[in-house]
């Protein structure tokens, strides 16, 4: 039998592991021309070492590689390109200063020595038209959205002549209209006879952009459907391996006194360019604020300026009426201000101590835990057995290095800290990212608990579902600017999409609370 | 002494003392744009200058002397690659041990040649015509060696490479954002080896252009920290080939009148003026972070592991 003559691509029996964990268990995957075949699965699944492996980038412990038809051994991202397969990695792998043209043109063959980029953007022109991925060859890819690094990784991987297309979370940069029009280029590249492995966490896109779907959990292989054999309870029972609510309870809001005002903030980016142009809000007590919004358009600014990391240009910040723009991290901290950073490891925690040291990291110089400036070891023991049990960490012991811990545990952990002692206003940023279905879950009701018992919540997060689930209004980002902000009960995806690209919103509804 | 000779000679002298820097420099640009800082810039003008001596004493040619010092500069520069890409050993801690190690070896090889005179030294070269012009003749074109001419076309030659061709967009790419180019099917390492390589064999001949033609003798030390002041120069020149230039000069320039100028000022004091200068320099690209520092390659000093997270 020609094994493999049909598939574009086939992975047999893939077996990649890291120090610690199996990525890949025996994976079996394949791939035909002419069709998106999604992946999906959780966060740590597995899908991102697998496209990896098949790219040339890793090199799998056993298995084996075919590509239509042959048996292969891709040594490099080379080999991969050169039999004609195209990624586009989860985090784009571009050249920030450099032009569009000149980002497309490096290493590619066939391109004269002398002014390669004029000569690729031509090429260029040409591409974006016939597929529709409109891009300009002469701009800087630091000036590019999201989106439009998107394309340039799209159309990089189209100029190599891919065959097959990998795309590594596509969505997860993009507004819902955006991913839209995404939809309709894949549509354009599988009646072009390319074959599109679609990679995503999100049930619903995954439905609607393939044809068929393999779920991938804990580095296996769970099953592969037809979409239109399956629906969204059937994936997600396969993707968790338990059946899923999609609705946390939630009771009715009840704002109370201001926590956090904001009054015409400027901000630059660490470049220098402007991050905040006049940001203005509000959130009170009780309640919960999400900010959505594209990555990049000011929102790790903002929350940094917010918690006296970032020196703002311009404005207002009032923390329970008390003016504190320009105030130190630490004096913010103090007013009681809980901050859920977004860089986990490298801000939320310090790596080597142990877990019990960072759970008293913010009150350490005082007491009960500091006496006469020595710790004072069983009030922080007391303290950290306390925490652990009621937020759940699973840690082998209180005194292990926090490092060890798994990222929803290292997050819980966080959460332990910053929201002991019940503070006024708590500045969550991506609190959810890259955990699995299980921590998120847990997460979102330590949020809505704390929410309850009198705190006011910046949520800020590029997950709309989170935001649309978890927040009592919500306000959008836009190059940093407040598109407007609507009631969360009343908006939909699609205006929150349209306010995401830019589109201002006229009626703030809910901004006079 | 009148105006117009003073004017002259310094002008001439301040060409040909920012000669080894503009090589150096040169060199320097072209490793750190490909990612990798070599603070052995020193370590392999001081090994250049010994071993251009050397060679050019025994055979009796400058052309041999000046082919020694860039071998031997590569040589220095291909170890600093193994540690630091091969190896991803601290780029800082080998290049500090690179410049300790060729100042102490060259010392040590070099205790037989001092005070010699180099029986074969690199003569000026009268470029025909322009050397007749009055005042400009004798400014740029009449005491200059092949090495000033040469340096200068080098200049252009690589910048148009860097930025105008395909290994350019390389080079920087592997500089700026090494996944990227891996990804792309690109060798990280070998471009890395062959710029450092490359700025070996440019810091060698600044080091040789020292002992074969500016000063044509052995004095142990000799390159008196002119590789410090080329490391400052690649900052000064936002690593740009063309921009390397007007520094060079300048810092010849200084280095010149530090001398010219012993007679009216303490000379402890104008010994000091490049260094001061290049602390100078360096503290002004870090007030300016937002003009000097974008400019510098993103991934500089950064080993490349692929696949780290
Ligand atoms: N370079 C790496 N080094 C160590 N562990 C890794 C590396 N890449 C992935 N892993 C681990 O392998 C598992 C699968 O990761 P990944 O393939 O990125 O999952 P997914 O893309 O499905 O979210 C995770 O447990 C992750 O921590
Ligand atoms: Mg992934």
């Amino acid at each position: 039998m020609a094994e493999g003559a049909r598939e574009a691509v086939l992975l047999r029996n893939i077996t990649k592991s890291f120090p610690g964990v199996v990525a890949n268990d025996r994976v079996t995957f394949d791939l035909q021309p002419g069709e998106v075949h999604a992946l999906l699965g959780e966060n740590g699944a597995g899908k991102t070492t697998l496209m990896n492996v098949l790219y040339g980038l890793y090199r799998p412990d056993e298995g084996e590689i075919w590509v239509r038809g042959r048996r292969v051994h891709l040594r490099s991202p080379r080999d991969a390109i050169d039999l004609g397969i195209g990624m586009v990695h989860q985090h784009f792998k571009l050249v920030a200063p450099h032009g569009v043209a000149e980002n497309v043109a490096l290493g590619l063959s066939g391109t004269p020595f002398w002014a390669p980029a004029r000569t690729v953007g031509r090429q260029l022109k040409e591409l974006s038209e016939r597929y529709g991925l409109p891009v300009d060859p002469d701009r800087r890819v630091w000036e590019l959205s999201a989106g439009e690094q998107q394309r340039v990784e799209i159309l990089k991987a189209l100029i190599r002549g891919a065959q097959v297309l990998i795309l590594d979370e596509p969505t997860s940069v993009l507004t819902p209209q955006e991913a839209g029009e995404l939809f309709k280029v894949l549509g354009r590249m599988k009646a072009e006879g390319h074959g599109v492995i679609f990679i995503s966490h999100k049930l619903d896109e995954v439905l609607s952009v393939a044809d068929r779907i393999t779920v991938m959990r804990r580095g296996r292989v769970v099953g592969t459907v037809r979409a239109e054999e399956t629906d969204k309870a059937a994936l997600a029972r396969m993707m968790v391996g338990r059946e899923v609510v999609f609705r946390l309870t939630k009771k009715a809001c009840q704002p109370g006194e201001a926590a956090l005002v904001v009054e015409d903030l400027h901000a630059r980016t660490d470049r220098g360019t402007p991050a905040l142009r006049g940001i203005s809000l509000a959130v009170c007590r009780g309640e919960i604020l999400g900010l959505a919004g594209v990555a990049g358009n000011g929102q790790r600014e903002l929350v940094e300026v917010l918690t006296g990391l970032r020196r703002p240009e311009r404005g207002r910040v009032a923390i329970l009426g008390q003016d504190l723009t320009r105030a130190s991290a630490r004096r913010i901290a103090d007013a009681g201000v809980a901050h859920v950073p977004e860089e986990r490891i490298r801000l939320g925690i310090v790596p080597g101590l142990s877990v019990e040291e960072n759970l008293i990291l913010k009150k350490h110089h005082r007491p009960p835990f500091c006496r006469a400036g020595g710790l004072r070891l069983a009030a922080v023991r007391q303290f950290a057995g306390r925490a652990i049990e009621e937020y759940r960490i699973m840690t082998p012991g209180p005194r292990t290095p926090a490092k060890l811990l798994s990222g929803g545990n290292i997050q819980k952990l966080i959460l332990a800290r910053e929201l002991s002692g019940n503070p006024a206003l708590v500045i969550a940023a991506h609190p959810t990212y890259g955990l699995d279905v299980g921590a998120t879950e847990q997460i979102r009701e330590i949020l809505l608990r704390q929410r309850e018992a009198g705190a006011g919540i910046l949520l800020v997060s590029e997950d709309l579902e989170e935001i649309m689930e978890l927040a009592d209004r919500i306000a959008v980002l836009f190059r940093g600017e407040i598109m407007g902000t609507v009631l969360a009960g009343e908006a939909t995806l699609e205006e929150i999409g349209l306010m995401m690209a830019g589109e201002r919103r006229t009626v703030a509804v809910g901004e006079e609370r | 002494m009148d105006w117009t000779s003073w004017l002259v000679g310094t002008v001439s002298r301040a060409l040909a003392f920012g000669v080894p820097l503009l090589w150096g420099t040169l060199g320097e640009i072209y490793a750190e744009r490909s990612g990798v800082v070599n603070l052995g810039v020193e370590g392999m003008m001081i090994l250049g200058a010994y071993a251009g001596f050397a060679v050019a004493q025994t055979l009796g040619h400058p052309g041999w002397g000046l082919l020694a010092a860039a071998g031997v500069g590569a040589l220095a520069a291909l170890w600093h690659a193994f540690l630091t890409v091969t190896l991803r050993a601290n780029q800082y801690v080998s290049g500090l041990a690179l410049t300790l190690f060729g100042l102490g070896l060259a010392g040590l090889l070099g205790r037989g040649w001092e005070g010699r005179p180099l029986r074969a030294p690199l003569g000026a070269v009268a470029v025909p015509v322009l050397s007749d012009v009055p005042v400009l003749g004798p400014m740029l074109f009449r005491d200059q060696t092949i090495l000033t001419y040469l340096g200068l076309l080098l200049a252009v030659v690589l910048w148009v490479v860097l930025f105008r061709t395909r290994w350019g967009i390389a080079i920087r790419s592997v500089g700026e954002s090494p996944a990227t180019a891996d990804s792309l099917g690109i060798s990280v390492a070998r471009v890395r080896y062959l710029c450092v390589a490359l700025g070996g064999v440019l810091a060698g001949v600044g080091g040789g252009y020292l002992s074969v033609a500016y000063r044509p003798a052995w004095t142990e030390g000799m390159t008196a920290g002119m590789g410090w002041i080329v490391i400052a120069l690649t900052i000064f020149s936002a690593w740009d080939p063309l921009q390397a230039i007007w520094g060079a000069f300048f810092f010849g320039a200084l280095y010149h009148l530090s001398f010219r100028l012993q007679a009216y000022v303490s000379p402890e004091l104008l010994k000091m003026m490049p260094y001061a200068f290049a602390i100078l320099v360096l503290a002004a690209s870090g007030f300016g972070r937002a003009r000097w520092r974008a400019r510098a390659p993103g991934a500089l000093g950064v080993p490349y592991v692929r696949g780290e997270r």
